[in-house]
């Protein structure tokens, strides 16, 4: 779909912060921001929600405790009990203070690699994926905001600008996509 | 402005610096030629790794016969020079992961370096099981895989197993914590190469990373959720590596004291191998205004405790070694400090005792030559603990017939040289090629801890200046994640 893509590039993460501010109050909608690092507190003046990542580190680390469990105990009890000095082997409890270590371990393994694989499956960050950034030079010191026409279809282009001007921004561009 | 941090803590970031100067002084060393320095230490250190590769290729030909070892004594520097170099991996994600944990803004300066040191300090320690097994091709064995030998699994009662996990999941989730951060500043470095070579080999290694606000949402969840896996990781990797001995019925390996005393002896080494490096790395690539003095004290003070925790448990040892009342646990205690290894005894308490004692005056931790000089002695001091503790315990066994000595053969000596020098390698690579300070991140605290904004001598904003300043409501600042 043809759309009309404004960027305005800022010089200052605070400036560009309170532009958004002021922007989103009046009802202008941000498509993207493009930042060298984390501008905290862009997220919900954007309406960028917190991420559920968390969510699922927690459950890779349930996979990988599951995973553990059941295959130790298929190991070390079922498949091939072993007698070392008469310890005790018959059952999974009996011998469950030895399986701690690696249990711990590999539920950190599966939640740390679970997580960042789904992380950059994501973000769709991966060897080879091209750049995306409107100028390269948002990732050393300037910051841009993204305006879409088709999401402020209430203000015109040259409306949109004017509002711009007000925020202290340093350079705008225009794109057609289609 | 805004963002201020108390007044009374020193500046993080010397002289005035903008955003814009922070991604210059990180990336030139990088697209500049290398110094001629830089190539003489890499060819030094790159001979000495390849003799140390040329002596493992000797071992695997040979067999392990051809290290110093006997019956009695069969465990020496293999095992020592392992210890040795997790130890000194431990720094690295302890600085990158805990003191996220607990919001300490000085590590943003170190834990890059710091976490590079890790994982090759790992890789060298990952060598030498796997040529202890004589047989390297067949290191997969020590892996639950299906089999032919009827379905004979690997023993999961082993702490020499738990090692097997616990090292390999350091290694990996170090890797990854190290590589997520990386992206986006692969990526600053891709966007201001102009060589088309390098552009085309950065733009793989960032991953198409372009800054957008959901990615760094994610980013910093991601980076706080690996800090809160990797703390405990951190604790639980050399408690194991403890374990191999405290779990044996060695006197002197049988010690339920060994896992405390192993991880802070862990992370005082790993602390003092990255004051080593960095204070010669801030020179040289003229970092000096983020990593000074300030950082330097920190991790001393790091060093003096954790030294001081390492020094409360030989003393320790020792007083549970008399009280016990077991006389071969008693006697294995006199040996160490009378018997014919004292020199090793002593020279591990003079390095890791006494040394990081002198850090309780303000003059001596803040002096950038003292640092250096003591940070190689507490790595010496560590090696001779490592020693002390394997080869003195099992070189007297029980019955004196049986009683040696253990002289190390060129080979052994070959091995440990050439893994200081394929760390070296490694290390001289990743200052050369890599960002060596997380510089995106650094911006972030620029504003709070950078020295011209906190005695207000940086200007202000026009834009602020013109209209007044709007960032007082700084509420929403305070749930965030970093």
């Amino acid at each position: 779909m043809a759309d009309t893509v404004i960027y305005a590039m800022y010089d200052d993460d605070d400036v560009l912060k309170d532009g958004a501010k002021k922007l989103v109050a009046k009802g202008v909608k941000v498509a993207e921001v493009f930042s060298p690092f984390p501008i905290h507190g862009i997220d919900p003046i954007i309406g960028v929600k917190q991420t559920r990542l968390g969510i699922m580190a927690f459950l890779y680390g349930l996979t990988g405790l599951m995973l553990a469990t059941i295959g130790m105990r298929y190991f070390m009890i079922e498949d091939w009990p072993m007698d070392i000095g008469g310890k005790p082997n018959e059952t999974y409890l009996d011998n469950v203070l030895a399986f701690i270590p690696i249990s711990f371990e590999f539920t950190v393994l599966c939640a740390a690699h679970g997580m960042a694989i789904t992380y950059l499956l994501r973000n769709k960050t991966l060897p080879g994926m091209p750049a995306q950034n409107p100028d390269p030079r948002t990732t050393d010191d300037k910051f841009v905001m993204e305006f879409r026409m088709s999401e402020n279809s209430q203000f015109t282009t040259a409306e949109l600008q004017a509002m711009l001007n007000e925020t202290g921004m340093i350079e705008l561009d225009q794109k057609e996509i289609h | 402005m805004s963002h201020k941090e108390a007044a009374i803590r020193e500046p993080l970031i010397l002289g005035h610096k903008t955003y814009h100067e922070i991604t210059e002084d990180v990336c030139k060393p990088i697209e500049d030629k290398a110094p001629r320095m830089w190539y003489i230490l890499f060819a030094i250190a790159l001979i000495i790794g390849l003799y140390g590769v040329g002596c493992i290729f000797y071992l695997l030909g040979t067999g392990i016969g051809v290290w110093g070892l006997n019956k009695t004594v069969g465990w020496a520097w293999d095992i020592t020079n392992f210890v040795w170099w997790v130890g000194i991996g431990h720094a690295g994600t302890l600085i990158s992961a805990v003191l996220l944990l607990f919001r300490q803004k000085w590590r943003m300066a170190i834990n890059r370096s710091a976490e590079a040191m890790t994982i090759f300090a790992v890789f060298m320690a990952g060598l030498f099981p796997l040529i202890h097994m004589g047989r390297l091709w067949v290191g997969y064995w020590t892996l639950p895989l299906p089999n032919h030998f009827g379905s004979l699994w690997v023993n999961f009662n082993s702490p020499l197993l738990w090692d097997v996990f616990a090292i390999s999941t350091y290694l990996s989730v170090s890797l990854v914590f190290w590589y997520i951060g990386l992206i986006p500043d692969f990526a600053t470095i891709r966007d201001r190469m102009k060589k088309p070579v390098p552009k085309k080999m950065y733009n793989i290694l960032s991953f198409g990373w372009s800054g957008r606000a959901k990615h760094w949402n994610r980013f910093e969840l991601v980076s706080l959720v690996l800090a809160g896996v990797a703390t405990p990781l951190v604790f639980s990797v050399h408690s194991i590596v403890s374990f191999d001995f405290a779990t044996s019925v060695i006197p002197g390996w049988h010690t339920t004291i060994f896992p405390p005393y192993f991880v802070a002896g862990a992370v005082f080494s790993g602390f003092a191998m990255v004051q080593t490096l960095l204070l010669v790395m801030r020179k040289a690539m003229k970092l000096e205004a983020y990593i000074h003095t300030k950082h330097v004290e920190y991790m001393n003070i790091v060093i003096m405790v954790t030294g001081s925790i390492v020094g409360v448990a030989y003393l320790t040892e020792l007083f549970v070694s008399w009280y016990s009342g077991v006389e071969y646990e008693a006697y294995a205690f006199i040996n160490r400090a009378t018997g014919p290894y004292w020199w090793a005894y002593w020279s591990m308490m003079t390095c890791n005792v006494i040394s990081p004692q002198l850090m309780w005056f303000r003059k001596l931790r803040r002096s950038l030559l003292f640092t250096f000089v003591i940070s190689i002695v507490v790595n010496i001091g560590m090696w001779f603990e490592r020693y002390v503790i394997i080869v003195t315990s099992i070189h007297r066994d029980y019955l004196p017939s049986s009683w040696s000595m253990h002289f190390p053969s060129h080979i052994d000596l070959g091995v440990y040289i050439g893994t200081i020098g394929l760390f070296f390698v490694f290390f001289l690579l990743f200052a050369r090629f890599f960002p060596v300070l997380a510089l995106n991140e650094l911006k972030t605290i620029l504003k709070s801890s950078g020295e011209s904004y906190k005695n207000d001598t940086a200007p202000v904003h026009p834009y602020f200046a013109k209209n007044g300043h709007a960032g007082h409501d700084h509420h929403d600042d305070n749930n965030h994640n970093h």
